[in-house]
């Protein structure tokens, strides 16, 4: 025992290989938390995985272990089409002053009721 | 939107029963049982203790938290085990954990084998989930309801715990040359402590249904391993068994250095709380 510590890789007896590779990242999944039946599932974060079975399980390790969820979604964050931010202007601010697309916009007419 | 689903990780704490119910219910255990609920707490204790050294090491951050959830999962079966038989041995699960000496401990050698590389660790916790899925199983008809009532916890997260490593050793088995390499030296340094784990003694006599006995859970254990490292295109490994002793407290010179950093804290301030 040459210090440091006492619980780690002190009996692997496998030798390091001899040129280490540079290891890819892993991709990147974006994660969907359903908290309780009847919701929709809720985007919660993302993480990495090597593959979609893995990506499940972590995402319940990392997404579900204080009792958040009953179901899980993982998609591949290259697979996610977004809109632009740049483009928020031409996308998001055109509803802006259109007051009459909401219903409170029109007053009631005589004689309907339960509205 | 309305309060309930503003969040997606909304906190809801949820039932289940905890090590603290345990420690405040009114138990006596005979001497036996506790024994026996001894040898399993101890068991998970040892390996959690190992399991904690991945966090910050694991390949991934992913994979230090999926270790860590284990390794936690294990403290909290290990404190359930301690607590119950604390009961029986007047004694605190803190006083079980922290202020017994070696030859006190009543873990197989399995649980305390070094964590080597991840393929190492991997190999040793594809044993012991399975090991402990069967064993939780048939413990949950025991005739003593608080062992009974701390396997029906704990099968379900050991399950996952299987399902977990089994995914990384098919994975480790079929990547690349290396990491095959690596997963068949895991398996190999691993396989000699599988034996003891099966082994019946005197106490499993005394305890008759309370108790599981190991002999019994051999059959359904070689059946699935043999087939997930058939799917792994793994051979079992053609080693002979080490020696056992652990369940009386003869111990390898792994469990000293493991119980030292975990007992350090606790015995150099008594009490001490946070």
């Amino acid at each position: 025992m040459t210090g440091g510590s006492t619980t780690g890789d002190d009996g692997s007896t496998a030798p390091a290989p001899e040129t280490p590779q540079k290891r890819q990242p892993w991709p990147l999944w974006e994660v969907f938390v359903r908290s309780s039946r009847g919701l929709s599932h809720v985007h919660a974060g993302s993480l990495h995985a090597p593959d979609a079975q893995m990506a499940v399980r972590n995402a319940r390790d990392l997404y579900t272990r204080r009792n958040e969820g009953v179901s899980l979604w993982v998609v591949p964050a290259s697979s996610m089409i977004t809109s632009d931010p740049d483009a928020k202007g031409q996308f998001f601010e055109s509803p802006q002053g259109k007051d009459y697309r909401h219903a409170t916009y029109y007053t009631k007419s005589d004689g309907v009721k339960h509205l | 939107m309305s309060e309930s689903n503003a969040s997606a990780t909304r906190i809801i704490p949820g039932n289940a029963l905890r090590p603290e119910d345990i420690a405040a219910a009114d138990l006596k255990p005979s001497t036996d049982i506790a024994e026996y609920a001894l040898r399993l707490g101890d068991d998970s204790l040892l390996l959690a203790q190992r399991l904690g050294w991945w966090i910050s090491r694991a390949p991934e951050l992913e994979e230090d938290v999926a270790l860590g959830n284990i390794a936690l999962d294990l403290i909290g079966h290990a404190r359930s085990f301690l607590s119950y038989a604390g009961h029986g041995l007047d004694k605190t699960e803190d006083d079980l954990a922290y202020f017994r000496r070696e030859p006190e401990f009543r873990c197989a050698h399995l649980f305390v084998q070094p964590n080597g590389d991840f393929a190492r660790t991997i190999a040793r916790q594809l044993l012991v989930s399975h090991y402990q899925f069967e064993l939780y199983s048939r413990l949950l008809k025991s005739t003593d309801p608080t062992l009974a009532a701390i396997a029906a916890k704990a099968v379900k997260e050991v399950d996952y715990h299987r399902d977990h490593s089994s995914q990384w050793v098919l994975r480790l088995a079929l990547g690349t040359d290396e990491s095959r390499r690596r997963m068949i030296a895991g398996l190999k340094l691993t396989w000699p402590y599988v034996e003891e784990l099966f082994v019946d003694d005197q106490l499993l006599d005394t305890l008759g249904d309370a108790a599981v006995r190991p002999s019994t859970l051999r059959a359904s254990f070689d059946s699935l391993i043999t087939a997930l490292l058939t799917e792994a295109e793994l051979e079992v490994p053609d080693v002979p068994a080490a020696i056992g002793g652990g369940r009386s407290g003869k111990h390898s010179e792994h469990l000293g250095y493991l119980l030292a950093e975990m007992q350090v804290l606790a015995r150099e301030h008594p009490g001490a709380t946070w």
